[in-house]
């Protein structure tokens, strides 16, 4: 477990290395996912060895929200007045966003019957 | 006989030390996902909200800062690192199912990357928002550093961008099921991508709790929408400030 867990350091710091040696416009650890990735791809015997850790990472996901979203609540007077107008962004733009997405790949890539 | 008073040093202490920040988020986290599976695992009892608001009434009710929260709780935090890296493992699983919808799967990302963008500005910008709000709220679909990093140079607030994220986020995770339905999108690949193009991380936490397939190709749509937006948003938010006539 802690081997896999320094595989995915080591790739998050390859991927922050990645980022600041090109100028990437993408956070360090997405690029470290890319990267590993490929190196899946490559190495399927790898796979095996990291998808406890993986898994048991991802299955609370979740909480390493909570810190983040607490500091909602401190910049929450930033939006001087206008919370309707983003509130009404937000909730509109995050429906149609689901709606497009979701209608264009089911209309493309229809899904098996077994997949359901 | 015990007074409370008799606290106060030990409460000076121990507020001092990153324990209680990281004690109070694990404890918070644990009673929501109590509750979350109590609700039968509804999407509308988001464990993420319902912790988020449980640490917010304790800091409220003990004085504590969010500084000293999130001293203790940055090892909570740091772990997002890592966790979006092992978002490899999945798709990497995966990966024989996506390759055959890869061309899809494109189109589907640009046509959801570009509706997030161009309808959060337009809805702010018909509701009287400035061009601050504007580029704040544009990115608001990418996972959270790179809609700040977006925002930060298209000359928006950071910190405004982050609270939208998350907001984004757990509104995506909760509506996600009931608007889905009612669209009759069936495939777990449709439902997980939107998902993740939407509501980044937060979506894909909830992707994850229905099925690991589903929570894959959510991954996909967090990780793809975070590169779109990084490109498309630069560009197409100002032509849109220049399109509803309000100055940059």
């Amino acid at each position: 477990m802690l081997a896999s867990f320094a595989v995915l350091l080591v790739f998050q710091c390859l991927g922050e290395g990645l980022v600041y040696v090109f100028g990437l416009p993408l956070p360090g650890p997405v690029a470290g996912m890319l990267l590993l990735f490929c190196t899946l791809l490559a190495f399927p015997a790898l796979r095996e060895r990291i998808e406890n850790t993986a898994n048991e990472l991802l299955r609370h996901l979740s909480l390493l929200f909570v810190p983040a979203g607490v500091g909602i609540l401190v910049a929450a007077s930033s939006g001087n007045g206008h919370w309707w107008a983003l509130l009404a962004g937000l909730v509109g733009s995050t429906l149609l966003t689901l709606a497009v997405t979701a209608y264009v790949l089911q209309m493309l890539a229809p899904s098996k019957a077994d997949d359901v | 006989m015990f007074k409370f008073a008799e606290l106060g040093p030990f409460w000076v202490y121990l507020s001092a030390s990153p324990l209680l920040g990281l004690t109070l988020t694990l404890c918070a986290y644990a009673i929501a996902q109590a509750i979350h599976v109590r609700c039968r695992m509804s999407p509308l009892a988001n464990p993420v909200a319902i912790a988020i608001a449980l640490v917010g009434v304790v800091l409220v009710a003990s004085g504590m800062s969010y500084q000293r929260y999130f001293a203790g709780a940055q090892f909570v935090h740091f772990l997002l690192g890592p966790a979006t890296v092992a978002l490899a493992v999945p798709l990497a699983r995966e990966w024989p199912r996506l390759r055959r919808a890869l061309l899809p799967l494109i189109v589907a990302l640009l046509c959801g990357s570009a509706t997030a963008i161009i309808s959060a500005v337009s809805i702010t910008a018909l509701m009287g928002g400035g061009a601050k709000l504007l580029y704040s709220i544009a990115p608001k679909s990418a996972t959270t550093p790179i809609a700040m990093a977006v925002s930060d140079h298209l000359g928006g607030l950071p910190s405004l961008t982050a609270a939208l994220v998350i907001g984004t986020g757990v509104f995506g995770a909760v509506i996600a099921r009931s608007l889905l339905n009612a669209l009759r999108i069936q495939s777990p690949e449709a439902r997980g991508f939107a998902l993740g193009v939407a509501a980044h991380g937060i979506g894909t936490a909830r992707a994850m709790q229905v099925s690991a397939q589903m929570g894959a190709f959510a991954g996909l749509g967090m990780g793809l929408n975070g590169i779109a937006t990084a490109l498309l948003a630069p560009w197409l938010a100002p032509v849109l400030l220049r399109w509803f006539g309000i100055a940059p």
